[in-house]
């Protein structure tokens, strides 16, 4: 029964190798649906290019989905994985800031890795202004950031718990949410491309609407 | 910019990447992340620098009292697994090549500023957030954790405030 690595079943170097593999899986992914082109990714906030929209939510359901599954088969056990505590203070705050980031860098950290392992100039500067972040945020912690990174703590917090519904029921509601989204991008995406130029379909390897 | 560009179709690409999460989960019971291998790193490079600041740092001071090097992590060795990838699937579609992605209308100078701020962003986003878009949203999501869908709401929500603010960066404004 999973996971693996923390019920002792593989050794830490096993561990870490497929840590490996699987960076690869995810590198090729993202460098594959074109998230290394910065122009795709700001394209879901304007609304000329869906991409981003279609991946990251149909990655985030078949994962959820999956995990439903696979756990109430009794094939993985959910109290020994990664699951993130819920700070919602921090969390909101740093997303925001994030989210600031993510319109004026044109990546996240995930997405500028690619890029800037591929050429991609704009990523490498990018990841360059990434650790001067986090260095700035490891030198004025105590100053600055302490107190607000601890505050609001809510623990391990389930979303459907805490909304007072069943773990299915919720991932339900959310495949809804992500099938009306996709249609909602895809219509506003549509609605750019039936306008864009050559060169700019091409950029972002989008086709003009049928 | 006369080549089309050829990328996968994005449902196949996050039915793989939604994959990729459970492995992650099953084999090592990790998240997929991103920002935890770039702070590891930062870790890594202030202890290298200056041990003692580094130790007695309140921040970084914990993660270095195994005595473990802090680049030996399940993240770090993901990062570079990422690295591998993108470089094997952009060499297959041919597309490696040095670039400057931004909007026609920006400058080099101004998109490559532009990038650092934001790169700078998020590296106190990440932070004081806990991850970033894969290892707090993405991964957060996938376990149904109330802190992923925070995450989300504050990335994309805020960032759609945002979009509107700065449209500029990324729309060329008709004059």
């Amino acid at each position: 029964m999973g996971p693996l690595y923390p019920q002792e079943i593989i050794n830490s170097e096993f561990n870490i190798l497929i840590g490996f593999f699987i960076g690869i899986g995810f590198g090729w992914l993202l460098e594959a649906s074109g998230f290394t082109n910065t122009r795709k990714l700001a394209g879901v906030f304007y609304g000329y290019d869906a991409t981003v929209i279609k991946v990251f939510f149909t990655a985030a359901m078949t994962s959820a989905i999956g995990l439903f599954i696979i756990h109430h088969l009794g094939w993985i056990d959910i109290e020994l994985t990664f699951y993130p505590k819920t700070f919602w203070i921090p969390t909101l705050v740093g997303g925001a800031i994030m989210g600031l980031g993510f319109i004026v860098g044109g990546f996240c950290p995930g997405t500028s890795l690619c890029a800037a392992s591929t050429g991609k100039i704009d990523g490498i500067v990018f990841i360059i202004g990434v650790f001067l972040g986090i260095f700035g945020f490891i030198f004025t912690y105590d100053l600055v950031f302490e107190s607000l990174r601890k505050s609001g703590n809510m623990g391990r917090t389930d979303i459907a718990q805490w909304l007072g519904i069943k773990d299915g029921i919720f991932i339900f509601i959310m495949v809804i949410v992500t099938l009306v989204s996709f249609y909602v991008f895809q219509k506003w995406q549509n609605s750019h491309t039936k306008n864009m130029n050559e060169s700019d379909l091409n950029d972002l390897g989008l086709d003009k609407p049928e | 910019m006369n080549k089309k560009n050829k990328y996968i179709n994005p449902y196949l690409g996050g039915f793989l990447l939604g994959l990729l999460i459970i492995a992650a989960l099953y084999f090592s019971g990790e998240g997929l992340g991103s920002s935890g291998g770039y702070r590891d790193v930062a870790v890594a490079a202030t202890d290298f620098v200056a041990p003692e600041y580094a130790h007695e740092n309140t921040y970084i001071g914990p993660r270095l009292e195994s005595g473990e090097s802090p680049l030996k992590t399940w993240l770090v060795f993901e990062l570079l697994g990422v690295v591998f990838g993108a470089v094997l699937s952009a060499a297959l579609f041919n597309r490696l090549k040095f670039s400057i992605g931004k909007a026609p209308h920006i400058s080099n100078n101004k998109r490559l500023w532009l990038a650092l701020i934001g790169g700078a962003l998020w590296g106190i986003g990440t932070q004081l957030g806990r991850g970033c878009t894969s290892g707090l949203v993405l991964s957060g999501m996938a376990v149904n954790s109330l802190s992923g869908y925070i995450g989300l709401i504050g990335i994309f929500g805020f960032g759609f405030i945002f979009a509107f603010i700065f449209k500029s960066i990324w729309i060329k404004t008709k004059n």
